[in-house]
């Protein structure tokens, strides 16, 4: 890789002011940029470390009950302490492997907006508040594309919010190679809204799926599911599946979240 | 060039690193311990899996000025100081849980890991643990065996096929 400037700062004032730098990026655990890096896909000048900051670590319960996760919180902290959200919890506990979980953070994994990663998938499903150092983002309007996001130039992450659901469950098709989601499904039921979004399969990285939304806020068992179907026309092609069979497989994953949201 | 201080296997190091120096690298190039494999270089083998402040991370996607101030235990520092092997190279040995050997290290410091946390882990246990560890000789049956004998219990049983 490129040899860079590498800053790691103890506050959040002083992380931002190191990304002013046009050419500076933020690292959270690492675990998606510094392949990248050694792969020469990103030539940073600075590589700005947010692990130092300890604000923005950790997991505590909102004043609304919600479970409000620090950016740079890791998956292995997140599936050991979001009891109060086991769907999350078990999300976190089935990224990648224990080594990955020991560095990767949600802050990193959002930032990034992988169209297979799995976080995007908790984050839209629950309707998740996405907090920067300067605003708040609904998550329904954060998630812009594969890879892009309503984050500006130098604009950090430093909590995400999840509302807790009454239930909730995330199933994944592992593509085993990489543990990333061939395709994955959070399905969040609260008192006024019931929300799924599925992440791995179309080209424009997560989404909601509203007509199994509709049928599920009217009947939320699997049988509510029967006859609807996504076109493979939009979906994510490769070695390891076709677009028509991962529009399949997004049927079959939301059926089998139902199934385990409702015997939780 | 920036100074980093580290505790490896029990001993204190102050060296200087790049930005971009990788843990393995200055474990590896800088203090001389090998047994810290580098197979993909991408995070996906396992090979080069080491301890950090009793954390399993793969140390091959991790900066070593990350690692400042940090304990950091690599194979290395499994066995005793005259070379006996601790409970769970043993059983990898007793087990023939190592067929060329390049993966043993990483598979030896995720299940070290493991052990830690869960005692008496299943099998399933096992597996998912090793999940991001990967044998190009298909050990894994023998790997297996060989964590589940270290934590204690019967492997009598482990070959016969349902």
């Amino acid at each position: 890789m490129y040899a860079f400037d590498f800053e790691k700062p103890d506050s959040l004032d002083a992380a931002i002011a190191a990304l002013q730098d046009d050419d500076a990026m933020a690292l959270g655990g690492g675990q998606t940029l510094i392949p990248t890096l050694k792969q020469r896909l990103a030539s940073p000048s600075r590589l700005v470390s947010l692990t130092g900051i300890a604000e923005l670590h950790g997991i505590c319960t909102g004043s609304d009950g919600s479970v409000c996760i620090g950016a740079t919180t890791t998956h292995a902290q997140v599936a050991a302490g979001a009891a109060a959200f086991p769907a999350l919890a078990a999300l976190a506990g089935g990224i990648g492997d224990p080594a990955v979980r020991n560095r990767g953070t949600i802050g990193g994994s959002l930032a990034n907006n992988d169209p297979s990663a799995c976080y995007p998938a908790a984050a839209l499903g629950a309707g998740a508040t996405i907090v920067t150092n300067t605003r708040l983002i609904a998550a329904d309007d954060y998630f812009l594309g594969m890879f892009d996001t309503a984050l500006e130039e130098g604009e950090l992450i430093t909590e995400v919010r999840f509302p807790v659901p009454l239930a909730a469950s995330y199933q994944k098709f592992v593509q085993p190679a990489s543990r990333f989601a061939l395709v994955g499904v959070f399905v969040a039921k609260y008192a006024d809204s019931l929300r799924v979004a599925v992440t791995g399969a179309s080209e424009g990285g997560v989404f909601r799926w509203s007509e199994a939304e509709a049928a599920l806020s009217a009947r939320f068992m699997p049988e509510a599911l029967a006859g609807l179907s996504l076109s493979g026309d939009d979906m994510i092609s490769d070695v390891h599946g076709s677009g028509t069979y991962r529009a399949h497989l997004v049927g079959v994953m939301t059926k089998r979240a139902v199934v385990a949201a409702t015997q939780e | 060039m920036t100074t980093v201080t580290l505790c490896v296997n029990g001993q204190d190091h102050s060296t200087h690193v790049e930005g971009r120096t990788l843990l393995s690298q200055l474990l590896r190039e800088t203090l001389g311990l090998t047994g810290t494999h580098i197979g993909c270089d991408t995070s996906q083998c396992g090979a080069c899996v080491v301890h950090v402040n009793g954390l399993a991370v793969k140390s091959c996607t991790m900066f070593a000025i990350e690692a400042d101030g940090a304990t950091v235990d690599t194979i290395e520092g499994q066995a005793a100081p005259d070379g006996t092997l601790n409970a769970l190279q043993q059983a990898f040995q007793d087990h023939h849980g190592l067929q060329c050997g390049f993966c043993t290290p990483g598979m030896v410091m995720t299940a070290a890991a493991l052990l830690k946390e869960t005692p008496k882990p299943t099998e399933a246990d096992v597996r998912e643990a090793l999940e991001g560890n990967l044998c190009r000789c298909t050990g894994y049956q023998n790997i297996v065996k060989a964590v589940m004998a270290a934590s204690g219990q019967d492997v009598s049983a482990f070959d016969s096929v349902a």
